[in-house]
């Protein structure tokens, strides 16, 4: 049936936005951690997404990155939705649902209990954080491919679109990385460096190890909240993990992924 | 006293234990509920499946079970017992010095009882140092700076009244500040868990110790930026230990980074009591080994004499601890006479 096909389409494409957000500290898609605990599409096309955090007490600033993410992912819909998004369980979840309600910024949600907290100035520590982890990852992954340093900082973005990573994981943090510096430097060209420091600086080779030592440090940090948010959700709520961000089993029993050929009525 | 698979007595100084009440009796509200949750979700989250506790027990434990699980199967000599009030969040305190001195009056020679005071409290926070310092002697303290207090939901140990207070605690011999600057989630107004306040009181009270728990991580880098410049800065491994169980060579990558910018002088064991025993995490350290890479990387070893001094000497010089005395009086314990 039509509605059939057309409501299991639109439930990937919900999926696949939902899954291009990232939780801003682990850099990693707020599917795969979990965090999405429903999405359901509703016989009117109305989309609701129910958020939950590993701890009530997990920061609201990060809540609010990631809830904001889902705003915009849910806006570039192909249908143009009405859609609900609540955060569960979480100290301010009252504060922040009503806040993303009525579409307001971070400083009016929290006025008063934020300070002087600068929520654009956080989205860019976090967007620096990403783009060299990402980067450590492919830089440690062509040294392993048995490239000279010298050949991987002297990479362009062409070669570097065509240079060989492997597949699964490899392949998708070298797109990762190309996202993260064509986010960073939008007038990047083909033949413009594609290893630079945040600042855009070049790397000389005698001293790339002492940058992947800090880029190392950084990627440190960020593990220790991916494993820690992980062991905390799987404690709180007492369940299995999620494979490669795709429901598992459990998921299902616990129903929390809407049927995918549920006729639309 | 922990005997090594080659027979070995190492002396265990375990810097971080709690002697709690989260039970849904003492919870004065949600806050209270959700915290003691949060706990036991570390606990499930980062222990070997053999070790889990019930719920129930993990909420409130008795006196018993603390001895038995340090100093009988458990391979702690001195135990360093950190107070943490919470009293926004139960009624009668999480744990306060009160309960942690009491627990300790069995065994006086295994504990070191350590205070806590709040600098958001002004002149009652000094009077209350005095307090502590007449009282019970206290050598340590433990800051727990997202505290809520009131309508403050945290300081800093930058702040005039924090100050106030670390003149007083150095001028009565209080010489051992704990920091917790860890996984903390509140408070809210900051990149949560920001470890440059410390770099500032450091060099400001060069007389105090400044232990930094749980190492600022998931600030690493900074804290260990922090602590190379500041020579009396030093890093507690509870919550970063457990990670040898689950995720061994990511623990590597930690104790690397430790070992090559701190050095192996200024960490300390702590087991985070009763998140976690002791005994499967000695056991497990001493067996450890970096990985080759990693150990290749930053050009450091975990050897032996090293372990020796991150489970027991460093603290014993903080607290000056003679060990050699020390092992000698604790021979004759009933806790070693049990053990054997």
């Amino acid at each position: 049936m039509a509605t059939a096909s057309v409501s299991g389409s639109r439930e990937k494409e919900l999926w696949r936005r939902l899954g291009e957000v990232n939780d801003p500290e682990l850099d990693e898609p707020i599917t795969e951690m979990g965090f999405v605990e429903q999405a359901e599409i509703r016989g009117d096309g109305s989309v609701e997404v129910d958020f939950r955090l590993p701890t009530y007490w997990c920061s609201p600033n990060f809540a609010f990155l990631m809830l904001d993410g889902v705003r915009k992912a849910l806006d570039q819909l192909s249908w143009s939705p009405a859609y609900r998004v609540r955060l569960h369980d979480h100290m301010f979840a009252e504060e922040v649902n009503r806040g993303i309600e009525d579409g307001k910024t971070f400083g009016d949600i929290f006025a008063g209990l934020a300070g002087d907290e600068d929520i654009g100035a956080l989205r860019e520590t976090f967007n620096m954080k990403a783009f060299k982890r990402r980067q450590e990852a492919v830089l440690l992954a062509l040294r392993k491919q048995r490239l000279t340093d010298r050949e991987i900082l002297g990479m362009d973005l062409a070669a570097y679109d065509v240079a060989r990573l492997g597949s699964g994981d490899a392949a998708s943090r070298k797109a990762r990385y190309r996202a993260a510096l064509v986010e960073r430097f939008p007038a990047r060209k083909q033949g413009d460096a594609v290893f630079v420091t945040w600042e855009g600086r070049q790397i000389p080779s005698e001293a790339l190890d002492a940058y992947l030592a800090e880029l190392r440090a950084v990627r440190i940090n960020m593990e220790f909240n991916g494993a820690l948010c992980r062991g905390l959700k799987q404690a709180r709520y007492k369940e299995l993990d999620v494979i490669d961000g795709e429901p598992t089993l459990v998921d299902f029993i616990m129903d929390r992924v809407p049927e995918r050929n549920a006729p639309a009525t | 006293m922990y005997r090594t698979p080659e027979g070995k007595d190492i002396f265990v100084v375990d810097g971080h234990t709690h002697f709690w009440d989260g039970s849904p009796e003492n919870q004065k509200n949600i806050h209270g509920k959700q915290f003691i949750d949060c706990f036991y979700a570390y606990h499930t989250g980062l222990s070997p499946k053999e070790q889990l506790w019930e719920k129930g027990k993990f909420e409130k434990y008795s006196a018993d079970d603390l001895y038995r699980d340090l100093f009988i199967d458990g391979p702690d000599d001195v135990a360093i017992v950190q107070s943490t009030y919470l009293k926004d969040f139960y009624k009668n305190g999480f744990n306060t010095i009160e309960r942690n001195a009491e627990v300790a009056k069995r065994y006086p020679e295994r504990f070191i009882v350590n205070g806590a005071f709040d600098p958001r409290d002004g002149e009652k926070a000094l009077e209350y140092i005095h307090f502590l310092k007449e009282t019970y002697d206290v050598k340590g303290v433990k800051m727990y700076t997202a505290e809520w207090n009131g309508a403050s939901k945290g300081w800093k140990l930058t702040d005039p009244d924090a100050y106030k207070c670390f003149e007083l605690c150095e001028k009565l011999g209080i010489k051992n500040i704990h920091v917790h600057k860890g996984p903390t989630i509140i408070p809210l107004s900051k990149d949560a868990f920001d470890v440059h306040d410390v770099d500032h009181a450091a060099t400001d009270f060069q007389g105090l110790n400044w232990i930094i728990e749980h190492c600022g991580l998931p600030r690493l880098d900074d804290f260990c930026w922090i602590a190379t410049q500041e020579t009396n800065v030093y890093g507690g491994l509870a919550v970063a230990l457990p990670f040898i169980h689950s995720r061994p060579r990511y623990f590597g990558e930690v104790i690397g980074e430790l070992l090559f910018w701190l050095g192996p002088e200024k960490i300390l064991f702590g087991s985070d009591y009763a998140i976690w025993t002791p005994r499967w995490l000695v056991e497990k350290f001493w067996a450890y080994q970096i990985p080759q890479d990693i150990a290749a990387e930053r050009g450091v070893q975990l050897t032996d004499e090293i372990k020796e001094k991150i489970l027991g000497l460093n603290a014993a010089r903080l607290y000056n601890i003679d060990v050699e005395a020390k092992k000698k009086a604790l021979a004759k314990s009933p806790f070693s006479i049990a053990a054997e």
